[in-house]
């Protein structure tokens, strides 16, 4: 699974990293981001909206930190 | 006698007696008496509900953790508007329910006078800080809290209005003067009375135009790429415009609008210096980062906005720029 590793990096970075490499995985395939800023959430989920890609889980890689994975649509 | 008229003047604004109002040394005492005092007047049982909407102003939701109440947070629409029945369904037994009469962020009414109908015996504390300079407060509120800067006075003063009939203690030491300690700041008081009274004599005409030059701002905002315009569209407040721009960085924008001499603000938390996004943008949803907050007030003229919009668009562009994110 393709994973982006955003820590210690603040907004808009997760975001920016996502649409980088949204194009990296096939159609339907998924992609993570791996980010400890605070408006990570938030972001990737108002991205996935306003890009119409799937927001799919928040879960945490095996050090805590937070763990956005997101299906690409198109 | 200077402080009987203020008050006066500020009761007949929102619709109180003056024996109804008390002032404090600043809008968030104020916020956090009206929250610690209304709990206190009406606490049951070991621990006490607070019901409040998720887009409070942060000083109603520090009071609500600092006493130590079981909090109850109503979640919010993507205009950041509450659903009246939702709210006063989480409301039902609490000791003090608070929902603002509009939001602070993203310029959104919320159904106050639906809640209030509805509630009971619950009180219910209204902040009506954005809404008073610009147009009277919903009805139906039994506590009422209200910063004087926010309509354009000076620091020093906020609003206090306690609702014959509500049960409110004081959440200080025993004060013989009133239901806030020590004595009011008259010079503060007296000018965030005079500033109301002139907001409100002339509100009509110019919550007009500023609603008017708003709307034009929403409409060119919502013609750049990737931009988010937040709030509802209507029912509203007509003095501020929230948008947030995709790929951008809120505090780039910030600096970049000031070099052209435009005071704005952001909830993004894109710099150290605010290490949470604005808990308003999460709760409805929106893009926190790149996030813009146009206020205009009576003063602003047509042609400010039109400088504004004509900025605006190569302000973003080059945002994007400097972060590599065009064309994405």
């Amino acid at each position: 699974m393709t994973v982006i590793d955003c820590r210690g990096r603040p907004c808009p970075a997760p975001i920016l990293e996502l649409a980088r490499h949204i194009g990296d995985v096939d159609i339907n395939a998924v992609i993570s981001v791996e980010a400890d800023d605070p408006a990570a959430g938030p972001d990737i989920r108002a991205w996935c909206r306003m890009r119409a890609h799937t927001f799919l889980e928040a879960s945490q890689a095996d050090d805590g930190t937070p763990r956005f994975t997101v299906r690409r649509l198109h | 006698m200077l402080l009987e008229a203020a008050t006066e003047s500020v009761a007949e604004s929102v619709a109180a007696r003056a024996d109804e109002i008390s002032f404090a040394p600043s809008g968030a005492l104020a916020a956090h008496a009206a929250v610690l005092g209304t709990i206190r007047g009406n606490a049951r049982g070991v621990r006490p509900r607070f019901t409040h909407s998720a887009v409070e102003h942060s000083s109603i939701l520090h009071a609500g953790e600092f006493a130590a109440v079981e909090s109850v947070s109503v979640g919010v629409d993507r205009f950041a508007r509450v659903d009246a029945d939702a709210f006063v369904s989480a409301a039902r037994g609490a000791a003090a329910a608070a929902l603002q009469a509009g939001n602070h962020e993203v310029g959104t009414r919320q159904p106050v006078a639906r809640v209030a109908e509805a509630l009971g015996d619950v009180p219910l504390i209204v902040d009506v800080s954005q809404a008073i300079g610009h147009e009277a407060p919903p009805e139906g509120w039994s506590v009422l809290t209200a910063d004087a800067r926010v309509w354009g006075a000076g620091p020093g003063a906020g609003v206090l209005a306690v609702r014959t009939g509500t049960r409110w203690s004081p959440p200080f030491p025993a004060d013989d003067r009133g239901r806030l300690p020590g004595a009011p700041d008259l010079p503060a008081i007296v000018a965030a009375a005079a500033s109301l009274r002139a907001a409100r004599a002339s509100a009509a005409q110019d919550a007009l135009r500023m609603r008017r030059q708003i709307d034009r701002i929403r409409a060119a905002v919502a013609l750049i790429d990737d931009v988010d315009v937040l709030g509802d569209p209507v029912d509203r407040f007509p003095h501020i415009a929230t948008f947030s721009c995709l790929y951008v960085d809120g505090e780039a924008v910030l600096t970049a609008l000031d070099r052209e001499g435009f005071a704005v603000s952001s909830g993004s938390s894109c710099t150290s210096s605010t290490l949470e996004p604005s808990h308003v943008l999460v709760a409805m949803g929106a893009l926190t980062s790149g996030n813009v907050r146009v206020s205009v007030h009576p003063g602003t003229t047509d042609a400010d906005v039109e400088k504004f919009l004509a900025v605006l668009p190569g302000v973003v562009a080059d945002v994007r720029a400097e972060l590599g994110a065009s064309g994405l």
